[in-house]
């Protein structure tokens, strides 16, 4: 299990990544790869390192060992170094020794395809849904300052907030476009936050436990629209979730964390079975 | 949309009447009226408190090196701007100085701008990479130790050490009569260009940076690179703002330009709200009516009869500005427009939206 099998076609891929904060070893030598135009979803017990995960993806923290592949690009790589090679609590430190060290910002990161969204909605709140979106196109704009300044990039202006109100629509936001975002009602503020990391154009979308203070309703809805938007802009999605029944629905595959370390990887049916699981997740009888 | 057109029309039609009132003003009182000296200086930290805005209250970044930037552009306005034939007299401890041409009014406060901004980008390398108060700190010092250089020995034919910089052209001899018309246009200018710049794809990602410096990189916004960006406008502006003080005061010392100037501004941009480049707008000829003119009686020695009034004393206007920004702190902390626009006013965007004060 610990060993990934490496198909042509994987979107994102990590080796090995131990991320390791002080004597705290957050993710213990973690390997998983995500196919194109699947869902996968990450599992875990809370404290699991399931965040920690998303964070090496993209680019907040930098792994204390191990690399990260995305479209077959390494987007981050590193050995424990410094202060750490005495410190190291995990495998593999050697494997990547030769490895030239790669560090990515996260706003190179989402350039290069890779959207997130927040466990803890992280929206802009002094603007306005519309606004929110507007900002996830700024990225990819071709006016510098001085042209941005004196309205010399209408046409892409122009063109920012058409495909702003259109992944509004998308989302089924048009009818609050111009109410502040942080008024809006919890399920929306999810759904807005996912329509501004679509802004971004990715190829790639993490979600962050999407359906994390959802109503059973609401996180039916959720699950019918990831898998409407996935496939509505030839996404492949990665997430982070708690719903079981969400999970077991939309995913294709399951990767679980505990202690961070990866317990068990398949399909829900297989997870649902695993042993492992079942016992990370409900303890074990002592007896 | 046309309800948004009407607004601007409506705000441009203030705007003119507020220019055509303001020459109106200096032709019927004459130059040297008070109502015109708040006009002037009211407008020209308007300016400054707009640039410190856009840097404090729209990114998010609380700077305090503005007075830094202002001595930096208002030393090269003076000093690109002095006479030929006045050289030898203001440089008189320096045998004339290094520089030896003279450029127009326009171009020397475009170069003030840009020196500025050449400082703010050098600056800003290191300092930005700080968060929150030790920016502050960081900024602070560096604008300190911006003054003390000026007014070193060994570039004193550049900057003639601490002695005045004077005989350069003034407001009160470019335009004679017209001397608010002047301020006001360049003042006006750079003011529509950081409105422009603020409502622009840029003053997106500066207004997300503020609200949330996580979000903002994951959405693909390169965080040193937006914060510099915004530095070194609001200094360029701060420049200008610097020079066209310079030309008001009529003599050039780098020791006015203290961190109190700095504290003077950022009281001006908290009262008109941070985040309101109207705000500033309004509380700028605020603050220098009251400092310059209505609260000047703070400051005079006061005899009713035989009976002296109790703390009116040189200074004490000081303390009353002091105990205004901690009640604006405590109890307004959203300012006189919060970060709402005049031309917002009435709307219902944004019905909930606070400053954010840290």
């Amino acid at each position: 299990m610990s060993e990934v099998k490496t198909s042509g076609n994987n979107v994102l891929r990590l080796t090995d990544i131990t991320m390791q904060f002080g004597g705290v070893v957050a993710i213990n030598n973690l390997s998983l790869e995500v196919n194109t135009g699947e869902i996968v979803a990450l599992i875990g017990p809370n404290g699991a390192g399931k965040t920690t995960a998303f964070n090496c993806i993209t680019g907040v923290y930098e792994p204390t060992n191990g690399a990260v592949y995305f479209h077959g690009k390494p987007i981050a790589v590193n050995h424990p170094q410094g202060k750490m090679i005495k410190q190291y609590g995990g495998i593999n430190a050697d494997k990547y020794k030769d490895q030239k060290a790669v560090v990515y910002t996260p706003d190179k990161i989402t350039h290069m395809g890779i959207a997130r969204t927040f466990q803890n909605i992280r929206l802009f709140k002094s603007q306005t849904a519309f606004e929110n979106v507007l900002i996830g196109t700024h990225l990819r704009r071709t006016s510098n300052f001085l042209t941005a300044t004196f309205r010399l990039n209408m046409k892409e202006e122009k063109a920012m907030r058409e495909k702003a109100s259109q992944l509004l629509e998308e989302v089924g936001l048009s009818d609050v476009a111009n109410e502040l975002a942080t008024s809006l009602p919890y399920g929306k503020q999810r759904r807005l936050e996912i329509a501004r990391a679509l802004a971004t154009d990715p190829t790639l979308l993490l979600l962050d436990e999407p359906a994390a203070g959802m109503n059973p309703q609401e996180t039916d809805e959720l699950g019918e629209f990831i898998v409407d938007i996935k496939n509505k802009f030839n996404l492949t999605v990665f997430m982070i979730e708690h719903h079981m029944n969400l999970v077991m629905d939309i995913s294709d595959r399951i990767y679980v964390l505990d202690f961070g370390k990866q317990i068990a990887e398949g399909t829900p049916d297989e997870i649902q079975k695993n042993p492992v699981v079942i016992a990370a997740y409900l303890g074990v009888d002592e007896e | 949309m046309k309800k948004g057109n009407k607004r601007l029309i409506i705000s441009l039609i203030v705007v003119a009447l507020f220019y055509a009132g303001g020459c109106l003003i200096e032709h019927l009182s004459g130059t040297t009226s008070m109502v015109v000296t708040v006009l002037q200086k009211g407008a020209v930290y308007a300016l400054i408190a707009v640039s410190m805005n856009l840097l404090n209250g729209f990114t998010g970044l609380f700077s305090l090196g503005q007075a830094g930037f202002m001595l930096v552009g208002a030393y090269s306005y003076a000093i690109l701007t002095i006479p030929m034939a006045k050289r030898a007299a203001v440089y008189q401890y320096y045998n004339g100085g290094w520089v030896q041409f003279t450029i127009g009014v326009l171009p020397a406060l475009l170069i003030a701008g840009v020196v500025a901004a050449l400082f703010a980008a050098l600056i800003g390398l290191p300092v930005l990479r700080l968060k929150g108060d030790y920016l502050a700190i960081a900024t602070l010092g560096f604008a300190e130790i911006i003054r003390a250089i000026v007014q070193w020995d060994t570039i004193g034919p550049l900057t003639n050490g601490s002695n005045l910089l004077k005989t350069y052209p003034t407001l009160k001899n470019i335009m004679p009569g017209n001397t608010v018309l002047f301020t006001f246009i360049v003042v006006g200018i750079c003011i529509g260009m950081i409105l422009l710049l603020i409502n622009s794809t840029y003053g997106r990602s500066f207004k997300a940076i503020r609200d949330d410096e996580v979000a903002a990189e994951a959405m693909g916004i390169n965080l040193f690179h937006h914060k510099q960006m915004a530095f070194v406008i609001s200094s360029f502006f701060a420049g200008i703002g610097g020079a066209l003080l310079a030309m008001y005061q009529g003599s050039l010392q780098a020791n006015s330009f203290k961190s109190a100037m700095t504290y003077e501004i950022l009281l001006i941009v908290v009262i008109g709200g941070m985040g309101s480049v109207s705000g500033s707008i309004i509380a700028s000829f605020l603050f220098i009516a009251c400092s310059e003119w209505w609260l000047r009686f703070l400051d005079a020695e006061t005899m009713i009869g035989d009976f002296k009034v109790p703390l009116l004393a040189p200074g004490f206007r000081m303390v009353v500005f002091a105990v205004v920004i901690m009640v604006v702190v405590l109890f307004f902390r959203k300012g006189i427009m919060g970060d709402r626009e005049l031309w917002e006013l009435g709307s219902r965007r944004k019905a909930k939206g606070g400053a954010s004060v840290k």
